[in-house]
């Protein structure tokens, strides 16, 4: 927005430039007769002054940062919003974020900004305030709350916990590039080299998607504007190819982007409605060739279209990657932290059940905050059939399989069951999961046990829940960090998980 | 001319201003003499009931094989059931706190005390050094609650839920896993304790 002030300042210019340059005038005229602009601009010398500085404007100006905004993603529509910067912040109007999504109304009186969204959930922000309330719960914002023309302007790192509030359901927010994910949304590939002469870099996406692609000498890269892309397990993925050596995953202003590194010309080409996208080898003739993507672009991002549509997905499973924001839970070494090697097998084992037909909520797919409250929350909501939550430790070697030790009591009352003691019905179903999975790590002579934790939201979970805490193998620490042994240890999880899918699908 | 009476209050204000500041820095004086306590303190901590001693079974936590094991003790027990209570946990903590200790805990950490109440619900509560400096992970967290639930269980009959809190406070986990929000169900950690059973 910055910039956006900067170019309407500049765009204002041209009405206001004669009072400006009549003012300047009279500090070139020693007489004090106060020029006229016409006057002025007819003696060379002092229109080069003036015209200098607002050339060198015209020239810097559009090399400035570009207009910054947020991207969204969702089931009912993906839509771009303009961000502004209050407070050395990043800022979005809130009512903006859900009008795509459903009903909304605001009205302010005075005091409090309120805000209704689908007559259902109602929020109140105070101005300049850090605290909120939404449905009768305080909840803080990480800066204050502001009002600027009626709109309401909420940090865009509140998102993150501020939108489940209001929608139900999770919410992602990659901030560092401004993309806003609602709901189990994200697309998902992966890549791999086929054929040896010449190779080919194959990447498969979980949906159609339309990239615009572009070649510069060295590498081919595909830019996702529209697409709710995500990062594999790893930023940058090596082939061992001399020709195809390398592909790297990266986010910024809303967008995302693969860069296939290649020491010759490539091209891409999309086959399977858009899901497979084909990197090969060209002539270098075509290197510096923009390869069109099959089908026609896209509408616009920035356009909605109707209003929300309800959400069909049922996911099957609930992937849980344990702790996240400021809960790093166990601090591996003074430069890994649990929560980042959950995020990243969490990735691993949805492209391991996705590959094997499993539809996944992934409940954290970036560093934000979620109370165990909300991970029980969420999952119960989406009424999925199992519920993995992942943890890493240093401690011990292989793998544990956790189902919840159930605390004492509970008081259940006729329809109504005990929040601590909710998953006592699917306890048994839990535990049979969890002996297949250790069945599994067991064939692949992984060590594993099987044991029962006091680790919550296991036990406020309406379906089969088990935890997977992951440690070394050896005393090599760096081995949680690497792929290979978390697709070891994810594509084990996910394999006896899709062997049990009927039992654990069938109606409770 | 100062009135007399003016001219002795303010001598006597002086002279109290002046004894206070003896006072003040006699008191300051102390206090610097004092020695720094007690939060590097690492000695292992010792029973404090001295009498006639009883075999317990301790329930020990070694983390190299993930195992509880159980561990007979001749300790001084006396007849009150709280105060058994805390022994057992003392000795268990004596334990952990020695430097050959096989599940190590923080220096400093201990139970502060531990409340039966009947029925059956027994509560420990222990200090801020014991969960603070407490390994994080699952595995390690849930060795430390079973370890000293069983051990209470084990040796003080009647116990049928146990709650642990930190500083006479509810916290969510001991170390980011372990819930102590709740109750523990003793026949459950009972359970959980033979699965911990080391493999033989």
């Amino acid at each position: 927005m910055r910039w956006n002030n900067l170019r309407s300042t500049w765009w204002n210019s041209g009405a206001s430039a004669p009072r400006k340059a009549s003012k300047i005038g009279t500090g070139f005229n020693p007489g004090g007769r106060i020029l006229r602009p016409q006057q002025i601009f007819q003696r060379p010398a002092i229109s080069l002054i003036i015209s200098a500085p607002i050339l060198l404007a015209a020239i810097l100006l559009p090399a400035a940062a570009p207009d910054k905004h947020l991207s969204v993603y969702s089931t009912a529509a993906n839509y771009s919003l303009p961000v502004v910067q209050r407070d050395r912040r990043d800022y979005v109007g809130l009512l903006e974020v859900l009008e795509p999504l459903g009903k909304v109304t605001a009205k302010f009186d005075g005091q409090r900004w309120r805000l209704r969204y689908n007559n259902r959930v109602e929020g109140e922000f105070f101005v300049g305030k850090t605290r909120v309330r939404v449905q009768g719960h305080d909840a803080e914002l990480p800066a204050r709350f502001l009002l600027e023309n009626d709109r309401g302007l909420v940090p865009v790192s509140s998102l993150a916990s501020l939108l489940p509030r209001f929608l139900g359901g999770p919410v992602t927010v990659h901030e560092d590039s401004d993309r806003l994910f609602i709901g189990s949304i994200a697309t998902h590939f992966t890549a791999s080299l086929a054929g040896d002469n010449p190779p080919k870099l194959v990447f498969h996406f979980t949906t159609p998607v339309n990239p615009t692609v572009s070649t510069e000498p060295g590498a081919l890269r595909m830019t996702f504007n529209r697409e709710p892309l995500v990062a594999p397990a790893l930023p940058t993925l090596t082939f061992g190819s001399k020709v195809i050596p390398s592909a790297t995953y990266a986010e910024t202003n809303g967008g995302a982007a693969i860069t296939v590194s290649s020491p010759v010309p490539l091209i891409a080409s999309f086959s399977a409605d858009g899901r497979t996208a084909t990197i090969s080898p060209t002539s270098p003739a075509s290197a510096q060739t923009v390869v069109a993507p099959p089908t026609p672009p896209a509408p616009a991002s920035s356009a909605v279209a109707g209003g929300p549509s309800p959400v069909s997905h049922r996911y099957f499973a609930v992937i849980d990657a344990s702790h996240g924001g400021d809960d790093r839970g166990e601090t591996l070494s003074p430069t890994l932290f649990e929560k980042d090697v959950t995020i990243a097998l969490a990735r691993s084992l949805r492209q391991e059940l996705e590959s094997r037909g499993i539809t996944v909520l992934d409940l954290r797919d970036s560093d934000a905050t979620l109370s165990l409250d909300q991970r029980a929350y969420l999952t119960n909501t989406n009424r999925a059939a199992v519920y993995i939550a992942l943890h890493a430790t240093a401690g011990g070697h292989g793998v544990r399989v956790y189902t919840a030790l159930m605390p004492y009591g509970g008081d259940d009352r006729g329809p109504f069951h005990s929040w601590t003691t909710s998953q006592q019905a699917h306890l048994s179903l839990s535990q049979s999961a969890a002996a297949d999975i250790v069945n599994e790590f067991q064939k692949r002579q992984i060590p594993v046990r099987a044991l029962t934790a006091p680790l919550r939201p296991l036990n406020n979970v309406t379906t089969a829940a088990l935890a997977v805490e992951v440690a070394p193998q050896g005393s090599d620490l760096m081995q949680l960090t690497a792929p290979d042994y978390q697709q070891l240890v994810t594509s084990a999880v996910a394999t006896a998980i899709a062997a049990d899918r009927d039992r654990l699908g069938a109606p409770q | 001319m100062i009135p007399r009476h003016l001219f002795i209050g303010v001598v006597v204000l002086l002279v109290a201003v002046l004894g206070m500041s003896i006072y003040a820095w006699h008191m300051r004086g102390r206090v610097a003499a004092i020695p720094a306590q007690p939060a590097a303190d690492t000695r292992a901590l010792v029973p404090t009931f001295t009498g006639p001693t009883e075999r317990a079974t301790l329930f020990v936590a070694f983390d190299e094989d993930g195992s509880l094991r159980p561990r007979s003790a001749q300790i001084s027990l006396p007849s009150g059931r709280q105060q058994r209570a805390e022994e057992l946990l003392s000795a268990l903590l004596t334990i952990y706190l020695d430097k050959t200790s096989p599940h190590t805990l923080s220096p400093g950490a201990d139970v502060r005390s531990v409340f039966l109440v009947d029925p059956g619900v027994a509560v420990i509560d222990l200090n801020s050094a014991f969960a603070d400096g407490h390994r994080s992970g699952v595995l390690v967290e849930d060795l430390t609650v079973t370890s000293l639930i069983h051990t209470l269980s084990a040796n003080i009959p009647g116990i049928l839920k146990v709650k642990i809190l930190v500083d006479g406070k509810e916290r969510e986990t001991l170390a980011g896993h372990a819930d102590l929000t709740g109750f523990y169900d003793v026949t459950a950690v009972n359970q959980l304790s033979t699965q911990l059973q080391p493999v033989q």
